[in-house]
């Protein structure tokens, strides 16, 4: 498959395993301590000392930004596996099951998908606080619904395949119809669709976070190192421009990511 | 004989291979077609009978490419044409009728306007002429009610008549060349043969000239002056028609004509073997089912039936006869509303999950579609693989001992066991499709169609092989079919459903002997025969859109030639036993059916 990669997909998986590796080992390689103060001088710009200039209380922007990849990437990651995670699972068994389940689970999650994402985001923020934990449970439940429609159109048109009839009438279980007949036949999407969510989750946290309803001080991801900086906007700042490019990076990258995995999925789909 | 409207010279087709080489599909195809006239090109499926068809539209399919020789329609070139021009020569001089007309109809569009869309793209006259000329067209393929049926959405056509429309579409433009891919394979027998009288008289009526391809031998000797045999891309034989069926000169294309004309296999009669699998008044369709049992949409009526340890039985029926839900039923896919299946004296429970994996493993399901029920992202060893490990507790080398057994069963190389089905050819696929459902060591297996989708002589080997096996491991069983040739070599017994109901059942032998009910004979008498002028001799059929409304007492009422009006409609007809020891639903009385079987003078 990797001999197939256009060079779009292969800068896509480069900056996603950029950011991955910077979640994991962001803190280690960052020049300074997330809140160490390293200038009297605020919003400086570019320098060879500080790389992506300095923030509004004159920290380290480059720290600033490998210091907060892990609370962007891993919150929206976590949240992105819940939600393809759970829809996934539901969207299966809805299928195999059909009937009276497959209504109820569609109904329960239509009601969800139609409270508008940003406000309930706000409203379990408000009930329950900020914090890592809820943030990622949070945007998990938010995203499950489009996660669960896409995997039970999938699984819908592979279960009236003859293939799991006969699995059926041999008399299988669920666990086995799902497992081995159907999830190996609609992979390739789900796995596409997985990437998309996972934008979205890092839109919506950006988002909360520039709120300041995300991650909370002193921890900072991104969204919220664009709210801290915003009174740099006016100096053109790079502090104010460089957690705002990194988003852009990210969701970007992901996006190519994604269509080397739906490409080569359909490729490898011939005949 | 004057210049040839269409010469084909040295025609080669290349295609990239899965490695990424180019190998000719198509090797030094040369012939000619006069104005008029009809050309059949037949052989199986990678013959490249298709592949030659499109190259007369100067297409080739995606990955495949005109690699040499020339095509010339009258004046034109067809391979030197431009982009543009073949847009232009394209539905004007040459048009094409593809196999599946359900797939090449937009359903959100009128008939009308799909219908008359070529004659406008192509500028020729007013959206009223071509209305006007569909509608004339319409008449000349004897589509009912022809000034409205253009009015219609294609779901609201039957498949026949929908292929005619195919037909109108393709001559809307009065080409001098119309190509009709395997038109009427998709259809039923009853269904076919007016679609085929149809086409037969447009083509004589306007004069256009023809290319029909097939890999029915039967079918073709109707509709062509000439025939193609092709194997492998390479022509094997051409020749008039008459002298191709009475004397082929090259072998394969005799072994065409003897796959055509199938050999009875198996025992002759139903051996005294004990009943493995009774049903008694089963009725099963879909809806809720009320108080005294009848859903709200029947599709299975009252059947009786026995299969006996050891033999086979033949289902047959039109499409929406109920046949495939009379294998899902026994299957327990759909519980039965009303009657009993019983197993070895035992009865079965309805519905699948009330069984016990014994139950379940003694009947296996073989489906039509290899292509469908195989899972394409499972390699052969784990699809046969896991009824063993199911249904016997087999794992590790054991299992996998009996997998390369089973593929030894079907007649495949053990190296098929890393593949995917993916990577096989469709008899392959269908003979892996058999083993797993050899795999549970049944006692019953359920054939739902298994050589329809296969050409003749790959699926003669399968039917050969399965014949095989029944003997060699005293299997039973049930052949699902449209097919009668298929049903008649396999089978010792044979049940004829129509609408549901068992409206004949008996012994091989007394399937092939009149007289038989009205239904059963006209699946027999519609089945082509493999001589030239039988379609012109064979009376006319009223197909099943002639049953459409509400369901008479007996369901064949309006489309039998022997229907007693007061009687037949009103009453349901009673089970009769005829002299050749065949169940029949009839009133009519055995000599009125007799005398109805004695083919027609002259």
């Amino acid at each position: 498959m990797i001999r197939r990669l256009s060079p779009a997909g292969l800068l896509g998986l480069l900056i996603l395993a950029f950011w991955v590796a910077m979640a994991v080992f962001g803190a280690a390689v960052a020049p300074h301590a997330a809140g160490r103060i390293v200038d009297m001088e605020v919003f400086l710009p570019v320098s060879a000392d500080y790389p992506l200039g300095t923030d509004y209380l004159g920290r380290d922007m480059l720290s600033r930004v490998l210091h907060g990849t892990r609370y962007t990437v891993g919150v929206a990651l976590g949240a992105a596996l819940i939600a393809s995670g759970s829809g996934l699972m539901l969207g299966m068994c809805a299928a195999v099951w059909g009937g009276m389940v497959d209504g109820a689970i569609s109904r329960a999650l239509d009601t969800l998908i139609s409270i508008p994402s940003k406000m309930f985001a706000l409203v379990v923020v408000a009930a329950f606080g900020s914090s890592v934990p809820v943030l990622i449970l949070m945007a998990g439940i938010i995203y499950t619904p489009g996660a669960y429609r896409i995997a039970r159109s999938l699984a819908v048109s592979v279960n009236a395949q003859d293939f799991v009839t006969v699995a059926r009438a041999r008399g299988e279980g669920t666990l086995y119809l799902v497992r081995a007949e159907i999830l190996p036949n609609i992979i390739g999407p789900v796995l596409a669709d997985f990437g998309l969510r996972f934008v979205y989750i890092v839109l919506l946290l950006a988002g909360m976070s520039f709120l300041g309803l995300g991650v909370q001080p002193p921890n900072a991801d991104w969204g919220s190192l664009v709210r801290e900086n915003m009174a740099g906007l006016h100096e053109a700042a790079p502090a104010v421009l460089m957690p705002a490019f990194a988003i852009a990076s990210l969701t970007i990258g992901v996006n190519l990511a994604i269509d080397v995995l739906g490409g080569g999925r359909r490729e490898g789909d011939g005949h | 004989m004057s210049a040839p409207l269409l010469e084909v010279r040295n025609l080669e087709v290349r295609a990239r291979n899965a490695a990424g080489q180019e190998v000719p599909i198509v090797r030094d195809a040369s012939f000619t077609l006069a104005k008029g006239e009809v050309l059949a090109l037949i052989g199986e499926s990678g013959s490249g009978k298709t592949t030659i068809a499109l190259a007369l539209l100067g297409y080739a399919k995606p990955g495949c490419r005109i690699a040499g020789g020339s095509i010339r329609l009258g004046e034109t070139d067809v391979l030197g044409l431009s982009k543009s021009a073949l847009r232009d020569f394209r539905g004007r001089r040459v048009s094409y009728v593809a196999q599946s007309a359900a797939a090449s109809f937009n359903p959100s569009l009128t008939i009308m306007a799909q219908v008359t869309e070529m004659a406008m793209l192509h500028g020729i006259g007013s959206a009223a002429e071509a209305e006007k000329r569909a509608i004339a067209l319409f008449r000349a393929l004897a589509l009912p009610d022809p000034t409205r049926i253009g009015a219609r959405y294609p779901h609201q056509v039957s498949g026949g008549q929908l292929q005619r429309l195919m037909a109108a579409m393709a001559l809307i433009a009065e080409p001098e060349l119309v190509v009709l891919d395997e038109p009427t394979t998709a259809l039923d027998v009853t269904t076919q043969i007016e679609v085929l009288r149809a086409f037969k008289q447009v083509v004589k009526g306007s004069g256009v000239s023809a290319v029909y391809v097939s890999h029915d031998l039967a079918v073709v000797a109707q509709m062509a002056d000439r025939i193609l045999v092709l194997r492998n891309g390479e022509m094997q034989e051409i020749g008039p028609t008459g002298e191709i069926l009475a004397a082929p000169k090259h072998p394969y294309t005799q072994s065409l004509l003897a796959a055509a004309a199938p050999t009875p296999r198996g025992a002759a009669a139903a051996p005294e073997a004990p009943p493995l699998l009774e049903v008694r008044g089963l009725t099963a369709g879909y809806g809720r089912i009320d108080a005294q049992g009848n859903p709200t949409l029947p599709v299975l009526r009252d059947i009786d039936f026995t299969i006996r340890r050891g033999s086979s039985l033949g289902v047959i029926g039109e499409s929406g006869s109920g046949k495939s839900t009379l294998a899902r039923v026994i299957a327990g896919l759909l519980p039965a509303a009303r009657g009993e299946v019983m197993l070895d004296g035992a009865a079965l429970p309805p519905a699948l999950a009330r069984r016990t994996p014994a139950q379940l493993r003694r009947i296996q399901l073989v489906f039509q579609s290899a292509d469908t029920a195989l899972n394409p992202r499972a390699s052969v060893a784990s699809i046969l693989g896991r009824p063993i490990e199911f249904f016997h507790g087999v794992k590790g080398a054991a299992r996998d001992a009996r997998v390369k057994r089973l593929l030894d069963l079907v007649q495949l190389p053990a190296s098929v066991a890393d593949r995917q089905p993916g990577a096989l050819s469709g008899g392959q696929k269908q003979r892996v499709n058999l083993a797993r459902a050899l795999a549970a060591e049944p006692d019953l297996i359920l054939c739902d169609e298994v050589t329809s989708a296969l050409d003749t002589v790959v699926g003669a080997a399968i039917l050969d092989l399965m014949d095989g096996l029944r003997r060699e491991l005293g299997l039973s069983t049930m052949f699902i079919s449209h097919d009668l040739h298929t049903v008649r070599s396999v089978c010792d017994e044979v049940m004829v459903l129509y609408a549901g109901e068992r409206v004949e059942a008996g012994s091989r032998r007394a399937i092939q002997e009149a007289p038989w009910h009205p239904y059963t004979n006209l699946l027999i008498s519609s089945v082509p025969e493999l001589r030239q002028g039988w379609l012109e001799r064979r009376g006319s059929v009223r197909g099943p859109e002639a049953a459409a409304g509400a369901r008479p007492a007996c369901a064949f009422f309006a489309r039998c030639g022997l229907a007693m009006p007061g009687l037949c409609d009103v009453t349901p007809p009673p089970r009769r036993t005829l002299a050749k020891a065949a169940e029949i639903l009839c009133h009519r009385d055995e000599a009125a059916l007799m005398q109805a079987s004695i083919p027609a003078g002259p």
